[in-house]
């Protein structure tokens, strides 16, 4: 019975308190950079595609929910052919970010998706491309990867020698 | 069998491997680069450390490399041991502090051993704070692509390229930590063997070109085992398959077959299925139709009409038996001229009298002479050219290491023991092939005179024929090659049909009947001309000729002709003939070619990748591929299926249907006895472990919501597979399958290809299980072989009159792997060979055209002057544009 009284009496005593819920839609959520919504691919400081279609977000993925195909330009540097999310599937558990060496996968701010159709929720490369960084700027993987794909040349990178001369036998 | 102590357990292992091979036998995960199991060990790369303790007491021992040292009895190592543990870490950070940040783009990721054993050894981060080592790349033709940086000298890839299958123009280049691995200058890999570094080379340095036009990782792949569809080999090979296309083929071991390799025409020549000649719609007089339609239509043309099939050398057994059940075995015909029938008959009689055992390509590579009698292995049968190389070095091998005994897989000390020591080979042909490098005697003669020698060699074996009219020389020849011959324990002899010659074939019986005669063991391998030749043979029907005569007697004729293009192997002018005597024409095909253009009704088949069937190999090898995936195109169907529902119709008793593999299988088995026992070569429908299926997606399959959601959100049910144990999903049994329906070698920790260790019953060995495929053609027996007596008389020149004869290419002569581009790009223009002397009697040079003419059709080549030629015999290029339809083996006259 006293138990009763005294919940009644807490809920009460919550009349008095800070407000947390908020009158969305016409009020709108304040959240963290690091708020894992809706995903997007970002591109690089200069501008080119930074997904290098590695397969490896879509084989970190729990629900299987990317599928891309890549392919190459005449440089051979490697970007997705197609690039698709069905997010009626995805969970937004992050692991695709994580997974990616190239920081192009990126989870933003933004949960507004409703859709009526599921269908609308699948989202193909042209509505995941973003023209910005995303959280983590200044980051170009081609200029530190080995392979010559049109952003640097063999050894012009910064951690690199210049290219060994196979016709010396000098030390 | 020694005993050895692994971490204070004992395990038994046989006697003459290496530590490193005992310990990957009994199932321990211990790292490894350079070493290679069919090409042994040189303890390059340190990467195999373990501790060897001189005895249970010592403490302290000693770190070895566990592929240099063989096992002792008594033996005590340790592998979990804290400094060898440390050595092998260290060991891959030394290899790391070049390797480039590439994992992300790198076609080797998700199947590289280096991944592998970087994640195997427990490295993991970068300590090493200076600049990297980079090398420029070198274009390497169509097939290899070249990535110099992530190499970590393992000298794997010029070990197998240069030692193992004898390339010329890969090497190692510069010095100390500069070692580079590539051409002396940019151009194309010229071996037909370059595809193997890709699996050769531990990590991304050499991938393959054409998987990168639609690059797909290793784990996203539909897999299916395979057997290759380009020779009569019959290699074993896993397709892989994404998004309705196939990607790659790649290796699937075989003990017996083709061990760890493949040849590039097999590996590289997939691209037809993919090709934009497919025929993708049933058609009616050329007007695409569907399925009602056809089947409407079909009921008309196949009642009321005489029916008679025409079997294809490179359809599977279950299209060509389907064939045979739907038209009656005595309408049924093979694509095959009566010449060629006749050979490929006295074949499947000598094989199938069991007197002397076929080779398979292992014992090939384990046979201490062979004798090559009329056929340019190099171009026709590839992988067997590759498995005499091996007979010859490993031969040439023993017999330095007799003198100073060296374990077999101490690869670099037994090759500076051997020096230049070669086993005995005999290369008898029509021209010069690539194999005459390794050959202890090359002989160049026609056909006829191939056979003369073969006889005379047996005659000097074993005295059966009364020799008349011999040249000295040829006896001499003969002489030596018996006198060699003698001296071994198991010979193979190698001929095939390439010389369109009974005799040829005779005397390698002979031969091979000779040795046996005299106590040795000997084998003989026949090369034919397709992938399921030797089952079409088996099938005993008739040749194309009796349809020629039946269709011009009989008027009403209904003819269906099974996947092939009559066009290549037969005259235009008889084809013609034939076809325009006809009433109906159906065909069945993958590809639009000469024969589906005169169709009346043509109907859709599947390839080798979207449907199931059994070949037939040259060493009577039945061996199952299985459906890699479900065409989005339901029309695509085997052949088999399709004409199951033929026979429904004329039977009345379609129900929309179709029949599985099984009871096809079956009624073959019941129907031609010759072929009791091919279902064992694979295991039935509803084979299942622990009532699961076998996946052919991996587990890490990726994209499965994703793949199709842009036509449908929902996602299809899974189809399922009701011709074989296998389903198109990546939920089943996660263990090891049976040997014959391994779709992709994987294991926890061994991503790449080596993972195949762990399939196997001892390294290098036999598949758990047993290796794929079952032989048909029954063992040897007892009985002494009869000799065929009947030599030929020797070759002589003709009036006017040249013999044609067939020049065969690895890349071009195979009718489907052209559609690869980059087997057409390597494809030789046709030309004619003619011997100096010929070509100086009709007044031609290096390059003049020359018209052959032969009973009806004229054809027009290039002069190529070959000097190993004998006069009166022109060589043409074999299947390339322009050379089909040629009557090889016929005498053909020339103009200029
Ligand atoms: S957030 Fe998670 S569920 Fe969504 S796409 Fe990425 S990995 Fe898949
Ligand atoms: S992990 Fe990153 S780079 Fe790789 S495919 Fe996904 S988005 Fe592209
Ligand atoms: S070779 Fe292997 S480790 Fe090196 S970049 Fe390629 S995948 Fe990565
Ligand atoms: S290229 Fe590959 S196989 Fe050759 S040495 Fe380098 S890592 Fe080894
Ligand atoms: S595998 Fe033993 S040293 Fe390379």
């Amino acid at each position: 019975m006293f138990s009763h009284f005294r919940t009644m009496w807490l809920v009460f005593l919550h009349l008095f308190r800070k407000k947390v819920t908020i009158q969305y839609p016409e009020e709108k959520v304040q959240l963290h950079p690091r708020y894992k919504g809706r995903i997007v691919l970002t591109k690089d400081p200069d501008g080119g595609e930074r997904c290098v279609g590695c397969y490896l977000c879509s084989a970190a993925c729990p629900v299987d929910c990317i599928a891309l195909q890549a392919t190459q330009d005449e440089n051979g540097r490697r970007y997705p052919e197609f690039f698709r999310i069905n997010f009626s599937r995805c969970i937004f558990c992050g692991f695709c970010e994580d997974a990616c060496p190239t920081y192009a996968i990126q989870l933003i701010p933004d949960f507004e998706m409703g859709e009526y159709k599921r269908q609308d929720l699948v989202f193909e490369k042209e509505d995941l491309l973003i023209n910005s960084q995303g959280k983590y700027p200044g980051y170009n993987f081609y200029k530190v990867a080995g392979m010559d794909a049109g952003v640097k040349q063999k050894g012009h990178g910064a951690n690199e020698e210049l290219p060994v001369d196979v016709h010396s036998l000098l030390p | 069998m020694p005993k050895i102590f692994i971490d204070n357990t004992s395990y038994e292992v046989k006697a003459g491997k290496n530590v490193l091979e005992a310990c990957l036998t009994l199932g321990f995960d211990l790292p490894y680069f350079c070493w290679h199991p069919a090409m042994g060990s040189v303890g390059a790369c340190r990467q195999c450390a373990v501790k060897v303790y001189k005895d249970e007491n010592d403490t302290s021992g000693k770190i070895i490399m566990s592929c240099m040292e063989g096992v002792r009895d008594g033996m005590h190592l340790s592998i979990d041991d804290k400094a060898a543990k440390a050595f092998r870490e260290q060991v891959i950070e030394w290899l790391m502090t070049n390797h480039p940040h590439d994992c992300p783009v790198c076609d080797e990721g998700g199947s590289c051993h280096l991944q592998d054993m970087t994640v195997m050894t427990g490295h993991d981060y970068r300590r090493y704070d200076y600049k990297k080592r980079t090398y420029v790349n070198q274009y390497l033709g169509p097939f290899i692509h070249h990535e110099m940086n992530r190499c970590i000298q393992c000298y794997r890839c010029v070990r197998f390229y240069k030692d193992y299958a004898g390339g010329k123009d890969l090497n190692v280049f510069a010095a100390h930590n500069h070692v580079y691995f590539g051409r002396e200058k940019d151009g194309t890999l010229e071996s037909p063997f370059s595809g193997n570094l890709a699996e050769v080379c531990p990590t991304g340095v050499f991938t393959d070109k054409t998987l990168r036009q639609h690059y797909t990782r290793k784990w996203d792949l539909t897999s299916a085992p395979s057997v290759c569809q380009h020779c009569s080999v019959g290699c074993n090979t896993i397709a892989g398959e994404r998004y309705g296309g196939l990607r790659n083929i790649v290796n699937r071991y075989n003990a017996e077959v083709n061990g760890y390799f493949l040849c590039d025409r097999g590996r590289f020549g997939y691209e037809f299925v993919n090709s934009e000649n497919r025929i993708t719609k049933p058609q009616v007089m050329h007007q695409a139709v569907d399925e009602n339609a056809l089947m409407h239509h079909l009921e008309t043309v196949l009642t009321n009409h005489s029916l008679i099939g025409i079997g294809s050398p490179r359809a599977s057994m279950e299209s060509n038996f389907a064939l045979l059940d739907l038209v009656g075995k005595e309408n049924f015909f093979c694509g095959v001229y009566n010449e060629e029938m006749m050979l490929e008959r006295r074949i499947t009689d000598i094989l199938d009298s069991g007197k002397i055992p076929v080779a398979s390509l292992k014992q090939i590579e384990d046979a201490d002479a062979v004798v090559i009698l009329g056929e340019d292995i190099w171009n026709t049968a590839p992988m067997m050219a590759l498995a005499v190389r091996q007979s010859v070095m490993k031969t040439g091998g023993r017999e330095a290491t007799e003198k100073t005994p060296m374990p077999e897989w101490h690869e670099l000390a037994v090759k500076e023991l051997q020096q230049n020591t070669k086993g005995f080979m005999v290369n008898v042909t029509v021209t010069e092939t690539s194999l005459d490098e390794i050959a202890s005697l090359n002989i160049n003669a026609a056909p006829d005179d191939i056979a003369r020698l073969g006889f005379a060699i047996a005659n000097h074996i074993h005295p059966s024929l009364e020799l008349k009219n011999f040249e000295e020389a040829v006896l001499a020849k003969a002489k030596t090659i018996a006198d060699e011959l003698l001296k071994c324990s198991n010979p193979v002899i190698i001929t095939g049909t390439s010389c369109y010659n009974d005799p040829v074939l005779r005397a390698a019986f002979d031969i091979a009947a000779a040795l046996k005669a005299a106590g040795k063991a000997p084998a003989i391998a026949f090369v034919v001309p397709e992938c399921n030749s030797m089952g079409l043979a088996m099938m005993r029907g008739h040749a194309f000729d009796t349809a020629v005569r039946r269709v011009n007697r009989e008027p009403n004729v209904t003819a269906v002709i099974l996947e092939q293009d009559l066009y290549r192997n037969l005259p235009a002018g008889i084809v013609d003939e034939f076809l325009s005597k006809c009433r109906n024409i159906i065909v069945l095909d993958s590809l639009n070619n000469a024969t589906t253009e005169k169709a009346h009704v043509l109907i859709p088949a599947s390839t080798f990748a979207e449907g199931d069937g059994t070949l037939i190999s040259y060493e009577g090898r039945a061996q199952r591929y299985y459906q890699v995936y479900v065409p989005d195109n339901k029309y695509i169907r085997e052949s088999w299926k399709w004409l199951s529902r033929m026979k429904m119709i004329i039977s009345g008793k379609a129900n929309g249907h179709d029949p599985h593999h099984d009871s096809v299988i079956s009624s073959l088995e019941t129907a031609l006895r010759q072929f009791a026992g091919i279902s064992a070569a694979a295991p039935s429908s509803g084979f299942s472990i622990h009532g699961e299926q076998i996946p052919r997606e991996p587990h890490r399959y990726s994209g499965r919501t994703a793949m199709l959601a842009n036509r449908n959100v929902s996602e299809p049910k899974p189809v399922a597979d009701g011709d074989s144990p296998l389903s198109f999903t990546m939920e089943g049994y996660q263990g090891t399958p049976p040997s014959s329906a391994i779709p992709f070698f994987w294991k926890p920790g061994w991503n790449s290809p080596q993972a195949v260790n762990k399939y196997q019953q001892e390294i290098g060995g036999d598949l758990i299980g047993g290796n794929p495929g079952v032989r048909l053609f029954v063992k040897s027996s007892g009985n002494m072989p009869e000799f065929f007596k009947d030599y030929p008389e020797h070759f002589r020149e003709r009036q006017n009159k040249w013999l044609l004869l067939p020049q065969s290419h690895v890349f071009g002569s195979d009718e489907l792997s052209v559609y690869s581009a980059g087997i057409a790009g390597r494809s030789p223009e046709p030309y004619m060979g003619l011997s100096p002397v010929d070509a100086k009697m009709l007044d031609v040079t290096e390059g003049s055209q020359v018209t052959i003419k032969s009973e009806k059709e004229e054809y027009s080549f290039p002069v190529k002057i070959v000097e190993s030629l004998r006069n009166g015999i022109v060589l043409v290029s074999k299947g390339l544009p322009g050379t089909q339809g040629m009557s090889w083996g016929n005498w053909v006259e020339l103009a200029k």
